[in-house]
């Protein structure tokens, strides 16, 4: 268990230096951006060269570099990422707000994912060779072909236009529904807690599209991988140890070759994961998704680069986090980890 | 009595892309029970598939194409898993090659023990347990309660050896399948495994099928003996008259070709002895001095001395992590030694940067021939261009007649025939990789040559004519010879002199005949002891005294 | 010579999707050298009293909201599509290469935190790094190709460098040294051919991926501008349709899309193939 958290410890750690390589970077796309800085940040288009020199000053712009990336990274210390032009808001408070709409998003996704890939993959690699092997072989194989942005579309036109199953795809949820109160953000558990079964599920239809074409895009690397790991393990030498002496059929996949498998399965997450924090700006900009990247997407678009600044920094952050689960989680799969 | 075990006429054949090749071609077998059976025979001659025929583990290339297996009377040949589940471990067991791969690296060895029990008889986790413990406790591993919760990589490859044995043997089969079970581990440790394993088997009257390429280990441990080659049982026969009077024209090959404690190279081949090699005036080449090599903080070879003269022959033998193949690098200059002094013709060339020994005037001189010949071969380089490439960089041929000309001799000396030449790694045989290596070696002419293992990973037949060939090398050019191996026998047939290293220090130096007959060290005693050999007196006195202990 | 160009033909016979992933992998680059002379309409020309049409025989692909002809625009966009591509993958696979091989040859502690960098740097959101970069170079085409190879470099440091470890301590690379090889020699003349089978096939992967990416960034309005024709941006512009039902708008496009990274996987499984001498009998 020390090892373990020893591992974990070493490895955040290594990554802090990714951390600090991402600040220096999104300050660095604060300065090499075309225009000035100060100019965004004034109260509009047409504010006097006074106030922009004010501006400029209180900012620090007029300081050495070095000393400006200093304060920089002061500012971000303190949770100060700066104003957004555009909402009018501290970046901060916007991404408070919105990051809980990608966060569910993407979780949905990757529950549908795994649940779905895991089993494919497992079930393929057990009948090298059959018809199901072949079927999931081609998925996996179309599946890495396809586009989200596509994908999402073609979902809305087939689920919306044609069968009219799926609601309108925008938003989180209709904007007749009753919104349930904001306790956690994630609508599915605030909608829970309220009791209010009819936003929930008004919640779920509006989540299960997005959610989809996210999971049809990690289901094809998801199963692969599962299916290339399994089959390695089950021509093992400890799973014909395993057949050599005895042991159930069921033992034998599930208890030796099964968590062997999954082994590798685990340290992809991490990549899966952040894949699919990337792939949220075209999800969400899709089905007009109000989550943090269709935030930074809008922001990116009209100039407006403190929420652009904020979400790559909230991005890194995330991905120190997941990473630093998986590795927890790696190192209580595999007791090899602890001295290596 | 009906046997055992007893296989008649058993055709395999595997699926490959050229179509359906035959593995096994009739062979017929029987096991009495509590008898000890060898199966020997070098790759390819079909010796572990009928191990895995017997269990029923050929892997889907695989298919019996004919003929029968019955245990204990009853026909195995085509039974479905419902027959075949209560048997694989409970009244037939195997245990593998590679100890530690064949143990699940991530579940605790006591439970891997306990699923096997569990898996056969209807008890608690805690009776399972304490049988484990006890199990453990048989195959004489210490502390047996807590190795229950060891990981095979916590554990060495002799003790993960053992704890499979605990587990092929927990519910008592009356056969046991051991296939190369000691292959890939240290002598010393090979001999007590294969004692415990012998030991085991006697007490508990199980038979045993010991599979394996090594002769001496089969007719040391076993009461009788068949010899396969390409898919057929060529002769079956105790030890003694395996030995004695071999029957078949490749019994006798496989016998003289097996080193033992008075072969010569020329034995193994059966050519006429060569004349001694006259006496020459000593004059110094290599003078090693308390060379240290550290990893890290652990020391890979630690305050080693020796010196060899021009022409003569030195063997550096040891157990795996005594430092030898370190040693080996730290000559060829291919590494930098951390302290000491390596003096090549009276200069030091210790101080020369492995990165810039490339240019040196003594590259040339010092080379090296490798271990594992599939891997010592450039896979994109033809024959041709591995043994023209130190041609070019060291002597700065250019391509044309005089290179031609230069490999060719070289291929020439090493006995590759020149047609070969054109082929490329993979499709050669692995004794001719080991020419191949060999003449790379001495195509520039170098007046050291470095020999890492370069027979290990041979069958003895091939074995043996590549250590005649060296031989004939040495004689005829004057080449000294820095011989490393794990295998006594070889060394003392190839070496003058002779060093023994344990744990990076030497241990022993002497003349070789002087230092195999008599060891002034324990550990070489120890090492010498623990070599397989067959003595018939002493065979039987050991499965006697196994039978009583 | 010749045993080369059997075994291709061996290779292929046994494995006809490969064949036609080639023909298609062929198909676009004709396309995309040819793709302005043979298309039927003008790709930019609009004529509004057509748009919206549904595919028809005059129209293969029907036509857009300015009542440009879909296929013709599919077709023109191939050059720039594969063009960028192309050079992200060159770029990133050049410096990708040359780095990681060297620090899997020479180990040690600067191998050990380029690893670490690298290890880190893949499992951070890369498409949103790579919409930072265009972002902040710029939003050109040129900076899309930078930002796709930037993104791929981590890949390619990384296979190279676990594809030489492997194999720094084996004989023949030890050999070579002995031969009177430097190590620089020894990475370029041994290692890096024995490595380039397993690029080759990662290289193909990665055209694909190359695609995708770019497509994304230009989907979402980053990099190439409307009306220029490219397949990202057609997807977008056809999005605002898809609830009403103009699903060639955004289909087409898509279908093209897949097409090429369906054709650049699969080839890169039947290269693996035809590059491995191993398999060569």
């Amino acid at each position: 268990m020390r090892g373990i958290a020893g591992r974990a410890g070493r490895r955040f750690l290594s990554s802090l230096p990714a951390l600090l390589g991402v600040l220096v970077f999104t300050f660095l796309l604060m300065r090499v951006l075309p225009g000035d800085p100060a100019i965004f940040f004034a109260s509009g288009p047409n504010a006097g060269q006074a106030e922009i020199e004010d501006i400029r000053r209180r900012m620090g712009l007029d300081k050495p570099v070095p000393e400006q990336l200093l304060l920089y990274l002061r500012d971000v210390a303190t949770g100060n990422l700066g104003r957004s032009m555009t909402t009018g808001q501290p970046v901060l408070n916007d991404l408070r707000g919105r990051l809980p709409a990608s966060l569910e998003l993407t979780f949905c996704a990757l529950l549908i994912a795994l649940v779905l890939a895991v089993p494919l993959g497992i079930l393929a690699a057990l009948r090298p060779g059959s018809l199901l092997d072949h079927g999931v072989r081609m998925l996996c194989t179309l599946g890495v072909c396809v586009p989200t942005f596509v994908s999402g579309l073609l979902l809305i036109y087939v689920l919306y236009y044609l069968l009219g199953i799926a609601p309108d795809p925008t938003g989180r949820i209709d904007i007749f529904a009753s919104q349930p109160p904001t306790v956690t953000g994630f609508l599915l558990v605030d909608a829970a807690l309220a009791g209010d079964w009819e936003a929930w599920w008004a919640a779920a239809s509006q989540l299960v599209l997005p959610a989809c074409t996210m999971a049809l895009f990690v289901l094809a690397p998801l199963a692969r991988m599962t299916r290339a790991s399994m089959l390695a393990v089950l021509t093992s030498d400890f799973v014909r140890t395993g057949e050599a002496l005895g042991l159930s059929r069921r033992r034998v996949i599930l208890v030796y070759a099964l968590r062997n498998a999954l082994l590798p399965v685990i340290t992809i997450m991490g990549i899966v994961f952040s894949t699919m924090l990337g792939a949220n700006v075209l999800v969400e900009k899709v089905f007009s998704w109000p989550g943090v990247a269709s935030y930074a997407l809008d922001a990116l678009l009209s100039s407006d680069y403190a929420p652009v600044q904020g979400f790559v920094l909230l991005m890194a952050s995330i991905f120190v986090l997941v990473n630093l689960v998986v590795d927890l989680l790696y190192g209580l799969a595999d007791p090899r980890v602890s001295i290596g | 009595m009906s046997r055992l075990l007893e296989i008649s006429d058993l055709r395999v054949e595997f699926a490959t892309r050229n179509g359906p090749v035959e593995a096994l071609k009739g062979v017929s077998l029987s096991v009495g029970v509590g008898e000890t059976l060898g199966i020997v025979g070098e790759s390819g001659s079909g010796k572990s598939v009928t191990a895995f025929c017997v269990m029923r583990l050929l892997d889907r290339a695989g298919r019996i194409a004919g003929g029968h297996i019955r245990f204990r009377g009853e026909d195995i040949t085509r039974a479905g898993r419902r027959v075949l589940a209560p048997l694989r471990g409970a009244a037939m067991s195997m245990i593998f090659q590679n100890p530690r791969a064949a143990l699940n690296p991530i579940r605790p060895v006591g439970l891997q023990i306990a699923d096997v029990l569990r898996a056969h008889e209807s008890i608690s986790a805690r009776e399972a347990r304490e049988r484990a413990v006890a199990l453990l406790e048989a195959v004489r591993i210490r502390d047996p309660v807590a190795r229950l919760a060891a990981y095979p990589h916590e554990l060495s490859g002799g003790m993960c050896q053992r704890v499979m044995i605990a587990m092929a043997i927990a519910c008592e089969p009356s056969l046991l399948i051991a296939d190369e079970p000691t292959t890939g581990l240290d002598v010393t440790t090979q001999k007590t495994v294969m004692d415990l394993l012998a030991e085991t088997t006697a007490r508990r009257g199980m038979a045993m099928l010991l599979i394996t390429h090594d002769l001496g280990l089969a007719a040391q441990y076993c009461g009788r003996i068949a010899v396969m080659e390409q898919g057929r049982v060529v002769e079956e026969a105790p030890p003694a008259r395996l030995f004695g009077t071999p029957g078949h024209a490749y019994t006798r090959r496989l016998v003289a070709a097996s080193p033992r404690r008075d072969s010569t190279v020329a034995s193994l081949v059966g050519a006429p002895e060569p004349q001694p090699m006259p006496l020459r005036p000593r004059q110094p080449l290599l003078e090693v001095r308390e060379l240290g090599k550290r990893f890290g903080t652990a020391a890979a070879v630690d305050g080693v001395s020796f010196h060899l003269d021009a022409g003569e022959s030195l063997g550096l033998v040891g157990e795996s992590g005594s430092g030898k193949s370190t040693i080996s690098r730290l000559v060829c200059r291919l590494l930098d030694p951390s302290e000491g002094s390596i003096r090549f013709d009276g200069e030091e060339i210790g101080a020369i940067p492995a990165g810039r020994f490339h240019r040196s005037p003594y590259r040339r001189a010092i080379q090296l021939v490798f271990q594992d010949h599939g891997e010592s071969l450039n896979p994109r380089f033809s024959a041709f261009d591995s043994i023209a490439d130190p041609l070019r960089r060291l002597l700065g041929l250019r391509d044309g007649a005089g290179l031609r000309a230069r490999v060719e001799e070289a291929a020439e000396r090493v006995g590759l025939p020149g047609d070969l030449l054109g082929r490329f790694p993979h499709q050669l045989s692995g004794g001719q990789k080991a020419r191949v290596g060999i003449a790379r070696a001495i195509a520039a002419g170098p007046r050291l040559l470095v020999l890492d293992e370069p027979t290990a990973a041979l069958d003895v037949s091939v074995q043996a004519v590549v250590l005649h060939l060296l031989d004939r090398l040495r004689r005829e050019s004057g080449l000294a010879y820095l011989f490393v191996s794990h295998d006594l026998n070889v060394v003392r047939m190839m070496c003058e002199r002779t060093i023994v290293l344990q744990t990076g220090k030497l241990v022993e130096e002497g003349r070789s005949e002087v230092l195999f007959a008599a060891p002034r060290a324990s550990y070489t005693a120890e090492l010498l002891a623990a070599i397989p050999h067959f003595a018939p007196e002493e065979g039987d006195a050991r499965a006697r005294a196994a039978v009583a202990g | 010579m010749s045993a080369t160009l059997r075994h291709v033909g061996w290779v292929l016979r046994g494995n006809p999707v490969t064949l036609l992933a080639g023909c298609g992998c062929g198909l676009m680059v004709l396309a995309a050298l040819l793709g302005p002379w043979i298309a039927p309409y003008d790709p930019v020309a609009s004529n509004v009293p057509l748009a919206l049409q549904p595919p028809s025989a005059a129209h293969w692909f029907g036509t857009d909201q300015l009542g440009r002809d879909v296929f013709s625009r599919v077709l023109v966009a191939a050059r720039l599509d594969l063009a960028i591509a192309a050079s992200a993958v060159s770029l990133s696979f050049l410096i990708g290469a040359t780095v990681g091989s060297f620090c899997g040859y020479a180990g040690g502690r600067l191998d050990a935190w380029v690893g670490r960098f690298v290890d880190v740097l893949m499992a951070f959101p890369l498409f949103v790094l790579a919409m930072a970069m265009v972002a902040a170079l710029g939003n050109r085409v040129e900076n899309i190709i930078y930002a796709t190879a930037i993104i791929n470099l981590p890949f390619y440091i990384r296979f190279s460098r676990a594809e030489v470890n492997i194999r720094r301590n084996l004989g023949w690379v030890e050999a070579a040294r002995a031969s009177g090889n430097s190590h620089v020699e020894v990475v370029l003349r041994f290692l890096l051919p024995n490595v380039l089978p397993a690029m080759a096939v990662q290289i193909s992967l990665n055209l694909g991926w190359a695609i995708l990416n770019a497509a994304g960034l230009s989907f979402l309005g980053l990099g190439v501008r409307p009306p220029t024709p490219e397949w990202g941006i057609m997807v977008a512009e056809g999005a605002r349709f898809i609830t009403t039902g103009k699903w060639w708008l955004v289909a087409c496009p898509g279908a093209a899309l897949m097409f090429a990274v369906l054709c650049f996987n699969l080839l890169g499984d039947g290269l693996r193939d035809i590059l491995d001498p191993r398999m060569r009998t």
